[in-house]
């Protein structure tokens, strides 16, 4: 199973965060990252590049920063781009057909903050409906996101912990370890990780 | 005559060229290559040359006064005066203390007080050539202990002067009459008017160099002729020292003094590269003939007493300089290098052991002894610091140090631009308002002044040539942008570039098409031709004005963009296919028809659907 990390930040390199997480991850066939701020800095993604590549991989992944409850604009972009009707949808639109895809996103604010009760009121899960309703769409399993939180204030030892959740996460999907219905079940992704490391997740 | 000086020649260049390289190669610097050379081929070892050492030493001090022009011209006065505190602090206590202690010991060896001052203040002054020479080549030249050594270096060419003038006191003292010969026209002359010559003599070469010079060299420029350039910098050094042994000054402070005064002026880097060969040759001679100048003869008559004097005025010398850097706050690391750096006895000091000699205040065999000593400091300098390198200096290696070495007197810059037209500074602007400080070349002197006083960072010279480019830091550049108006110059750089700077990037700016092919077919992979992004923006914008929405414009322009660079690539490949000859102007127009063929083919915005969305059709319900 090879992983595709679509990774949106357009300003990466003062995000030590981001930074973190994709140094985790061990050089691999497995994974490939399209650095799309890095690739297109004119926005002007290249379709058939981005379509030929999708379809060698198996797990997609949107990785990005949550700017105003949603994904960085070059995200959107390249969905509105490359999801093209009669390819990744609508008739004929089945080469994503049963692919999997997850969002891995970094937010300022804590967990507890996208509670109910919470400032921001409405979970991840709430401001990822598009993405899942898009996966959907495109008849890919979709499972719950891996957020890394509160990221601000995060101390070297709890950053170090999140990226090597990260890693081991990316790396049991990568191997196919993993049965979607029971994924789903979970709310954040981290705590399958957490689970699997036999760590609490904070 | 000429055969003398033929052979002359050829035992001296031939020493050089057998021993610098093998002493570099054991990583022992070329200082002890050269000294090693001079000895070998001295009177105490194949007897190739005799007692002329000394003459040829004296000839060969040039060295030393272009050295320090060139230190002059790399430092801004901007520079110096922040380094004011470093040699008046540094020097004071490196000179005072060194020349106490070293006097007392003499004392106590029986020297009269006289003869013990002077000979302590002999031994104080250390060696400006070696010193900056093995700095220099160690990459050390930048960093704190480099900066401290050249400040107290500094401190002591100044200091020169009242020693001269102490020394026929002292004389006197001693009851011996007949100072030796007079050193310039000046000493009969009372105090005030001296020191009113030395002031005005400094004063000279600031004006002159600001003044008179400056232009000079701009109208020599002008003439484009390289050698009457050559001729006229090695006259500013020639005039600058001879003016100050006029009135008593150091000639090599008066040369750093002149290389300061034009360190600011756009022919800084062309005097650099004309000074830089006579002065790494004459010094080589200077030091092959401290070398041949050991008397192996004197040390043989008394071994131990040479050694025990050499070692305590090295101990003491390393001693006080150690307590000076620390005094001053430097580095363990740095202060070791400071202190192992300056550890030896300069040449000045034969100077004035023989003058001393002259003046009676020492005996045949001491003023022999002590410069025996003196030239063996200096051969144990390059040892010390190869000793220090290895084993000392690992261990005591702060965490700032790297940052400190990165610091130089010369900021190298990484990306440098050759020409600097309307394209090139507009490279220089951007560059420079996103904090990348670019070294500019050009050879348009008039373009050079304009821009310079606009506070651009350009310096003056035929980009070509490789003196140039390595005075502008192409060792160390990561960038070269071309942006050259001259086919055939900017053909040559690249070619020059590749066979010496291969790890250079070339970023290169053509005219046209045609142009682009030939740099395409010299192996030039970044390549930005001069019309290309302007001419697809005002068909974006003729595009807006025709009523297309910006964005569709913008995107098609876009994809224009890269379509031309793809198909540039795809038709350099074809080009060469045909083998009829055609005229440029017929091949022009033979390519403009290739690719408005091509255009109508692969209309590039053709395949862009993005957002079209009356194309989806779901049976119902959905969007």
């Amino acid at each position: 199973m090879r992983v595709l990390i679509l990774f949106a930040h357009p300003h990466f390199e003062k995000s030590r965060v981001n930074r973190a997480l994709l140094k985790s991850l061990p050089a691999s066939d497995a994974f490939t990252i399209h650095d799309l701020y890095e690739l297109y800095p004119h926005f002007d993604i290249d379709v058939a590049e981005e379509k030929a590549c999708l379809v060698e991989h198996d797990i997609i992944v949107w990785h990005h920063p949550i700017y105003m409850y949603s994904a960085p604009a070059i995200l959107k972009q390249w969905m509105d781009m490359v999801l093209e009707f009669g390819w990744a949808h609508g008739a004929g639109g089945d080469f994503l057909k049963d692919k999997t895809a997850l969002n891995v996103v970094t937010t300022g604010g804590t967990r507890e903050s996208y509670l109910p009760e919470g400032f921001n009121r409405y979970s991840l899960t709430e401001f990822l409906r598009p993405f899942e309703q898009t996966a959907r769409l495109c008849k890919m399993n979709y499972l719950p996101p891996f957020a890394v939180q509160g990221s601000y204030r995060l101390s070297d030892a709890e950053l170090e912990a999140y990226a090597g959740d990260y890693a081991r996460l990316l790396g049991r999907l990568s191997l196919g370890d993993y049965d979607v219905q029971t994924l789903q079940s979970y709310a954040y992704l981290n705590d399958w990780a957490g689970a699997a490391s036999g760590r609490a997740t904070p | 005559m000429m055969a003398g000086f033929l052979g002359q020649a050829i035992i001296y260049l031939t020493a050089a060229i057998v021993c610098v390289p093998i002493a570099k190669r054991l990583g022992m610097g070329s200082v002890l290559g050269y000294l090693l050379a001079g000895i070998i081929i001295g009177p105490f070892g194949l007897g190739f040359i005799g007692r002329e050492g000394q003459d040829i030493m004296h000839f060969a001090e040039f060295g030393v006064v272009m050295m320090l022009f060139l230190i002059g011209l790399e430092l801004e006065p901007s520079h110096f005066w922040k380094m004011r505190r470093l040699i008046v602090g540094m020097g004071t206590v490196q000179l005072g203390a060194t020349a106490v202690l070293a006097s007392t010991g003499l004392m106590l060896l029986g020297f009269t007080w006289q003869a013990a001052l002077a000979t302590g203040l002999a031994l104080a002054m250390s060696s400006t050539a070696i010193v900056l020479q093995s700095l220099k080549e160690k990459g050390l030249g930048g960093t704190m202990g480099g900066k401290s050594a050249f400040a107290v270096l500094l401190f002591q060419d100044i200091s020169v002067i009242p020693i001269l003038a102490l020394l026929p006191l002292l004389a006197a003292t001693t009851g011996h009459a007949g100072a030796p010969h007079a050193r310039s026209f000046l000493v009969d002359l009372p105090g005030w008017l001296q020191t009113l010559a030395v002031l005005g003599a400094g004063a000279s070469v600031v004006l002159a160099g600001r003044y008179l010079i400056v232009p000079l060299l701009r109208m020599i420029a002008r003439t484009h002729l390289r050698e009457i350039f050559t001729a006229a910098a090695l006259l500013i050094v020639l005039a600058t020292a001879g003016l100050m042994s006029l009135v008593g000054l150091s000639p090599a402070l008066g040369a750093f003094l002149a290389g300061v005064v034009l360190a600011n002026s756009e022919f800084r880097h062309e005097l650099e590269s004309d000074i830089e060969p006579f002065k790494g040759l004459l010094l080589g001679l200077f030091f092959i003939a401290v070398g041949a100048s050991i008397n192996f003869g004197l040390i043989g008559q008394t071994p131990l007493f040479i050694f025990a004097v050499l070692l305590a005025v090295v101990l003491i010398k390393i001693l006080v300089l150690a307590v000076t850097g620390r005094l001053f706050k430097l580095m363990p690391d740095q202060n070791l290098i400071f202190s192992l750096s300056l550890s030896q006895v300069g040449e000045f000091a034969f100077v004035l052991f023989s003058f001393m000699h002259q003046a009676h205040l020492l005996s045949d065999e001491i003023a022999g002894q002590m410069m025996a000593v003196t030239a063996l400091s200096m051969a144990l300098t390059p040892l010390l610091l190869l000793i220090g390198e290895r084993f000392a200096l690992p261990r005591l290696i702060t965490p700032q140090a790297a940052d400190q070495i990165a610091d130089s007197i010369d900021t190298r810059h990484s990306v440098i631009i050759a020409g600097f037209g309307e394209f090139g500074s507009t490279i220089g602007r951007f560059l420079r308002a996103n904090g990348v400080e670019a070294t500019i070349l050009d050879n348009d002197s008039s373009r050079v002044d304009l821009l310079r006083k606009m506070g651009f960072k350009v310096f003056y010279g035929d980009a070509t040539r490789l003196d140039i480019l390595k005075s502008a830091g192409a060792e160390d550049a990561r960038i070269l942008i071309i942006a050259l108006a001259d086919p055939v110059t900017r053909h040559d750089l690249i070619e020059r570039i590749r066979g010496h700077y291969p790890r250079l990037r070339l970023m290169v700016k053509t005219k046209d098409r045609a142009d682009a092919y030939d740099l395409i077919d010299a192996g030039i992979r970044d390549i930005y031709r001069e019309s290309l992004d302007t001419s697809i923006r005002l068909g974006v914008d003729a595009l807006i004005r025709l009523g297309f929405r910006k964005y569709s414009a913008v995107r098609a322009g876009l994809n224009f963009l890269k379509y031309d660079e793809a198909a540039l690539e795809e038709l350099a490949k074809h080009r060469h296919d045909e083998q009829s000859y055609i005229t440029t102007t017929r091949e022009y127009i033979r390519l403009q028809e290739q690719l408005l063929t091509n255009d109508r083919e692969a209309n590039p915005t053709i395949n862009d659907h993005a957002w079209e969305s009356d194309r989806h059709t779901y049976p119902s319900g959905k969007a």
